[in-house]
């Protein structure tokens, strides 16, 4: 809800900007207190409330799971176990139907990318003014409890999904395999040229789009109860609840979707020709 | 939204994610699960060996409890023709013993009789010899005749 002293632009400004640690102009490290000082530190900057809430909610999710892998016992599962098992078995089953090659490492790393984003996606189920108005009532100018909704958060993991698919294609297919793979097709080598071009977008365009199409549902599904926020109290609920309900749906998919997608590109990688 | 050196830290965060969940989260549980359903498997693979079993013991205690029937019938059997075989023995011994017993009596008769004659010879000899005797009187002399009394004796 908007306040007297603020405008309606100046409030969604407010709630979309990050907080942001880098270097002032005046020499010293520090938080930056508003957009445009966040602009100037460049690239050596953090934004802490990413950081803090992405490194918080990964937490939550290994300490539950750990708790729950401490507890697994062949005998019969309790609760927690049951859970753990369940998607375990869940992403098991996903990694088995889209990922053919043989990596111990593919079904942890699908476990770990569902469940760290389902937890940081469910944080844009907190009402918007909830996190900043507590932040700001402890002296912080700004937070956004969504990690997701930061392009550092999602670049972050498709790069960490990038560099595990390039690794794995020269792994699997050599380097000059993967140099092949890059130039050879699918116009054979006379077309190189037109072969590099289009097998170079369609390499480059997997960590992207991962990372947009996560980005954008998230920062548009923010965005949105960001301006239901801006009607009369009295009237949100008729709309908030519904797109909250419908971004339960969202919260879920994308994180699966990534997860998928992260086999897919894995699986990708990991085969001699495609 | 600005693109800063958080991208880094993200990156770096999610492989230390990705390591942990590796390492200390997804073998213990998938190691729980292969445990217990190899425990499932080998109790359902239990089950149906108790289940063979009891039918292979069913069969087998059918098989012995015919073999002992067949055995009780045999030794039944057995004794009956052994009963019947010690009647038989002891109708022969009794045979033999009362033929035993015939021809003992038999001979004693048979002796009985002999000295009954021989004891009836001699007082009828006797007698002769008294008839004679009662006959003759002075002309016979018994130590005289004695030779002819004793063929007349043996002549009766």
């Amino acid at each position: 809800m908007s306040s007297e002293a603020l405008t309606s632009s100046e409030y969604i400004k407010h709630h979309l900007e990050h907080l942001t640690w880098g270097h002032l102009p005046d020499g010293g490290w520090g938080i930056a207190h508003s957009a445009e000082q966040a602009k100037q530190m460049g690239f050596w900057s953090f934004t802490v409330d990413t950081v803090l809430m992405s490194f918080l909610l990964g937490v939550v999710f290994l300490f539950i799971f750990k708790k729950a892998a401490a507890a697994a016992t062949a005998g019969v599962p309790s609760g927690l176990v049951n859970f753990a098992e369940w998607s375990v078995e869940f992403v098991e089953d996903s990694v088995k139907g889209s990922f053919s090659g043989k990596n111990t490492m593919i079904a942890p790393l699908a476990l770990t990318v569902f469940f760290w984003i389902y937890l940081m996606n469910w944080m844009d189920l907190i009402p918007v003014d909830y996190v900043p108005y507590l932040a700001k009532a402890m002296g912080v100018p700004f937070f956004k409890v969504v990690p997701t909704t930061d392009p550092n958060a999602t670049f972050g993991m498709s790069i960490g999904v990038f560099i595990l698919v390039l690794y794995y294609s020269v792994k699997i297919k050599g380097l000059g395999g993967f140099i092949g793979e890059l130039t050879l097709q699918p116009f054979g080598k006379f077309g190189l040229p037109a072969n590099l071009f289009l097998e170079g977008v369609n390499l480059i365009s997997k960590p992207i789009s991962l990372a947009l199409r996560l980005f954008g549902n998230m920062y548009a599904g923010e965005m949105i109860f960001i301006l239901i926020a801006l009607l009369p109290f009295w009237i949100q609920w008729s709309l908030s609840l519904p797109w909250a309900i419908f971004h339960i749906l969202i919260v879920t998919l994308q994180a699966f979707i990534f997860m998928t997608l992260t086999i897919v590109y894995l699986d990708m990688a990991h085969q001699e020709h495609h | 939204m600005n693109i800063n050196a958080t991208l880094l830290g993200q990156t770096i965060m999610f492989v230390m994610f990705v390591w942990f969940c590796m390492k200390y989260i997804w073998p213990p549980i998938t190691n729980a699960m292969g445990e217990r359903a190899k425990k499932i498997a080998d109790g359902l693979a239990a089950g149906e060996r108790g289940k063979n079993e009891l039918e292979l013991a069913t069969k087998r205690s059918v098989e012995i409890l015919h073999d002992a029937k067949h055995k009780a019938a045999e030794i039944i059997a057995q004794a009956e023709s052994r009963a019947g075989q010690i009647i038989d023995e002891a109708k022969t011994g009794a045979k033999q013993e009362s033929e035993r017993i015939l021809t003992g009596a038999k001979a004693e008769i048979d002796q009985e009789v002999y000295r009954a004659r021989e004891a009836l010879r001699d007082q009828v000899a006797a007698l002769a010899v008294a008839g004679a005797e009662k006959i003759l009187r002075a002309e016979v002399n018994a130590a005289k005749h004695a030779e002819l009394l004793k063929t007349i004796q043996a002549e009766l």
